[in-house]
């Protein structure tokens, strides 16, 4: 990384600043010791530890103690709130200490073209058989060569049938809404999912990077702000349960929690058709416990660790195992937990967009600043 | 005799004495805000003019691309927004705290320490539990509705959050303390006995106040400004919380390019322009403080 | 007298208004932690629970600590540089460069300085931690003691130092007994100033903090995004409660002390 400052002489004065400051910076933070290339499947897991990156709530609370126990490692659980914050993490060039990070599926897909995650070594990792066939062919990362599925789901609409008097069938019923629902309506705010509807709607892969099916979807979108009560990614579930808000655009999970406070919340997926998305566990390269990492990930997919998930997250997940044992009776209070891979995999699996990423962007500033 | 002749010897390694003590006491702290902020920021204006990465980050190749890019009318008008929103909070909290510090300084000493704590006890909550509470408030099914609805004093719910007003005041809840402490600092300094001059000569309480009150307490006034205006300008907090994520500002902007596009070269384009605003209010600030100080001394 | 009440009334009318302002959504959160439901909305029935949920959440006391190690260290180390600066800069610089340099740490929005903080740290490969953290939060926090203590400065009698001079005392017995003395009102605003702004920042320690030791502040918003619960509007009181008692009791010790004198 070559450094473009002014004179030679502040080159000097700068870097030696910056030696002192990085001795006395190292002699603060802990070490551990650099491992060698090549996995060793007979590593002793006691003298690794790792650090791992997830959402809030979307693991055991116990996975730290349980996984100690069973496998030998520590383990520290920290969380992010958006893939966008674990990405700037990820990616802005300092070691960020992180072992395993949860990201959703494109976004693996980036930090792999950024040389940043190590590859999966699935001799190391025997759960995978428990995968469904189709998890080993998802369009980010086929054959789960640098990452390994956590979750999966679809968008759609979460609603509340008693408010809304209908069943909503079409991403329209959102994007332009009946009068009784006009104002009660959030739509997700993070980029892919804003644009998600309106491209659905549209007839548009939602992996386009053409620009003119963009100001399609622009003009789309910045009508239906003027309907909005806001965009929320977070918070959704609970505006449906206390009635601010009648209609929402929602992950499937989410939507569930809705359920389990208010049985008059339904999901639906519109008939336009929706996403594929996909959280996954990566691996980074800069990690000094990469054994210690897979066998977090193997211990993940075992049936039981991945039985809780589902009862707790409301989540589906790809581990069959895990699946057929919780699924069927979860389904009962919640529909869309009986949806099988064959269905799921209808929706359109998001990629990352390479070098459109910041057309997205700039179409979202200015949906979202519209008047 | 023998006075200035060892005055003479002791000022020559006095002024040695002074330059190590100069650099004793300016050392450390120059050289810490040289390291901790001016380097940072070097190197983020210095981003600005290389090019995104395909999938993020930096590539080392020139390019004035993304300060062409910036003049696009989406920021532009993103940046009008923000200082408009900046300088309606500015306003509102001059027009509150002015009175309110005045109030402070008015009430007998033994009360004034028991005001001031008192104003900045909610500064000691966390700042987004605080943008939270107005949530909580004024939402649709939130406590106010629910009390007017109750009462019948109005029989469908306000809606008050979610625009730009409720930003506002937001931003004004959020840093009306840093306006009120300054300007009573100010205030608290003013010789009493000047007013009562100004009374006996005439002069009406108005008169009193724009002539003598205001010019002398015009310090106080403007660091409560920068302190109120600059931190509001760059909030992203509150327009996502309590405009919906329906007003954009150049805070919610310069974080999206870094964290959703991961775009830093371009991120930097924007951070710069906001930077070179705030110089320019710093030194408009600068200029007007001088001819308020150069009023008072004649 | 009697002219001064009545001037008074208007006045108090205001400062009430602003303190209704201030406090009335205070005292709702403070209300809604106790509420029996997990709404922060409706409240149904009173319950300490939410109280007991928060003393036994790991997450938020491993924030707690790390932010008051932040915000002590930082204090510490601004009060002192800044303190230095301060003086430095009184008596040897009446350059406006100079001046401006040292408060614009305060100017600079903290977006781009959290962004800058996060890029130089990448260059040096430096581990992020609660240290990154710290430096970040002294560099802003300096700049505002310098400028609490330079408006003193400016105020008070550079006379006293020249005279204690002539009378054979030496630069450091002056600054010690003479000049730190006059400006000790100004150190401790500075230094509570400090310490209020580390406590509750966000946004720098966003970018610069390491992944296992998140500070008080960010805590709250991983918290806050899921879903605000009265466990958040418990923690609210709670700081509440330890801010104005730590200001009770300074206020007791400075008393004391002045009694003293």
């Amino acid at each position: 990384m070559h450094s473009v400052f002014g004179n030679h002489g502040k080159k000097i004065v700068v870097s030696s600043i910056a030696v002192s400051l990085l001795l006395l910076m190292s002699a603060c933070s802990s070490s551990s010791t650099q491992s060698t290339a090549g996995l060793d499947p007979e590593a002793d897991l006691t003298k690794q530890s790792l650090v791992i990156s997830n959402w809030a709530a979307y693991n055991p609370p116990d996975l730290a103690a349980s996984f100690q126990k069973a496998l030998g490692a520590k383990m520290t659980i920290t969380n992010h709130a958006t893939n966008e914050e674990i990405m700037a993490k990820l990616t802005s060039g300092a070691d960020s200490g992180i072992d395993v990070a949860f990201v959703s599926g494109q976004y693996a897909q980036a930090l792999a073209a950024q040389g940043l995650l190590e590859p999966i070594d699935a001799a190391l990792i025997p759960n995978l058989r428990n995968l469904y066939p189709e998890a080993s062919n998802l369009s980010y990362d086929v054959g789960n060569k640098f990452s390994v599925p956590y979750t999966w789901g679809t968008t759609g609409i979460c609603y509340r049938k008693d408010l809304t008097g209908f069943d909503p069938t079409s991403w329209n019923d959102l994007l332009n809404p009946a009068a009784n629902v006009k104002g009660k309506t959030t739509m997700l705010a993070t980029e892919r999912w804003l644009m998600l509807p309106a491209q659905k709607l549209l007839g548009i892969s939602a992996n386009s990077t053409s620009a003119s099916d963009m100001e399609k979807v622009k003009a789309q979108l910045i009508a239906t702000k003027k309907t909005l009560l806001a965009y929320d990614d977070t918070t959704f579930y609970t505006r449906l349960v206390s009635g601010e808000a009648s209609m929402v655009e929602a992950w499937d999970g989410w939507c569930n929690y809705g359920i389990t406070d208010n049985k008059n919340i339904k999901f639906v997926i519109p008939k336009e058709g929706s996403d594929l998305w996909v959280d996954t566990m990566v691996i980074l390269k800069t990690s000094k416990n990469k054994e210690a990492a897979h066998a977090f990930i193997n211990y993940i997919l075992d049936p039981t660790v991945n039985s809780w998930v589902i009862s707790n997250v409301l989540y589906k997940t790809p581990d069959k195992a895990a699946m057929d044992l919780t699924a069927p009776k979860l389904g009962i209070t919640y529909p869309n937990m009986l949806m099988t891979p064959a269905e799921l995999l209808k929706g359109e699996g998001l990629t990352d967009l390479g070098a459109s990423g910041p057309m997205y962007t700039k179409t979202a500033t200015e949906v979202t600043s519209s008047k | 005799m023998t006075l200035s002749v060892r005055r003479r010897v002791s000022r020559d390694s006095g002024k040695r004495r002074d330059l190590l003590e100069r650099i004793v006491l300016q050392g450390p702290g120059l050289l810490f805000i040289t390291i901790f902020m001016a380097i940072p920021i070097t190197l983020v204006a210095i981003y600005s003019i290389f090019q995104r990465g395909r999938f993020g980050g930096v590539v080392y190749k020139f390019t004035i691309e993304n300060f062409s890019r910036a003049f696009d009318s989406v920021y532009l008008g993103i940046l009008l927004d923000s200082l408009k929103i900046a300088g309606i909070t500015t306003v509102l909290a001059i027009i509150v705290g002015y009175p309110t510090a005045y109030a402070i300084a008015k009430l007998p000493i033994k009360w004034r320490s028991i005001a001031l704590v008192l104003v900045v006890i909610p500064f000691w909550t966390n700042f987004l539990i605080r943008t939270y509470s107005w949530i909580m408030l004024f939402n649709r099914e939130g406590l106010l509705n629910h009390a007017l609805l109750k009462f019948n004093i109005i029989h469908t719910p306000l809606d008050l959050l979610y625009t730009q007003s409720a930003v506002v005041v937001g931003l004004l809840y959020g840093y009306l303390p840093l306006m009120i402490l300054p300007l009573y600092a100010s205030i608290e300094r003013l010789d009493p006995q000047l007013g009562e001059a100004a009374a006996n000569l005439g002069a009406t309480k108005v008169r009193a106040f724009f002539s003598l009150t205001l010019p002398l307490t015009a310090s106080g006034l403007i660091a409560g400004s920068i302190f109120v205006f600059i931190p509001s300008l760059g909030n992203f907090i509150v327009p996502e919380l309590l405009g919906g994520g329906k007003t954009v500002m150049v805070g919610n902007l310069i974080r999206d390019q870094f964290l959703k596009a991961r775009d830093w070269p371009f991120g930097s384009v924007l951070a710069l322009s906001v930077i070179a605003l705030v110089f320019i209010f710093f030194m408009i600030q600068n200029v007007v403080e001088k001819r308020f100080s150069s009023d008072n001394n004649e | 007298m009697s002219k001064s009440l009545r001037k008074f009334k208007p006045l108090n009318v205001i400062l009430g208004v602003t303190f209704a302002f201030l406090y009335i959504p205070i005292f709702t959160l403070i209300a809604m932690s106790f509420n029996g439901s997990h709404s922060p909305f409706i409240f149904k029935g009173f319950s300490f629970k939410w109280y007991s949920v928060l003393i036994h959440d790991a997450q938020v006391i491993h924030g707690l600590i790390n932010t008051l190690i932040v915000a002590t260290g930082s204090t510490v180390l601004s009060t002192v540089l800044g303190t230095m600066l301060a003086v430095g800069l009184h008596r040897y610089s009446k350059s406006a460069a100079l001046n401006a340099f040292s408060l614009a740490p305060a100017i600079v929005p903290d977006i781009v300085l959290g962004i800058g903080l996060l890029a130089l740290y990448a260059l040096l490969s430096v581990s992020l931690g609660l240290y990154s953290v710290l430096f970040a939060h002294v560099v802003f926090s300096m700049a505002f003691v310098t400028a609490v203590v330079k408006a003193r400065l400016a105020n008070t009698d550079g006379d006293l130092r020249e005279a204690s001079m002539d009378l054979g005392a030496t630069r450091t017995g002056t600054f010690i007994r003479i000049t730190l003395p006059s400006i000790a009102p100004a150190i401790l605003a500075g230094a509570l100033l400090s310490f209020t702004l580390s406590l509750d920042e966000f946004v720098i320690a966003f970018f610069t903090n390491g992944p296992t030791t998140p500070t008080l502040p960010i805590v709250i918003y991983s918290m806050v995004r899921f879903g605000v619960t009265p466990e958040i509007n418990a923690l609210a009181t709670l700081l509440m409660i330890v801010s104005v008692t730590t200001v009770i009791i300074a206020q007791r010790m400075t008393r004391q002390r002045a009694k003293v004198r």
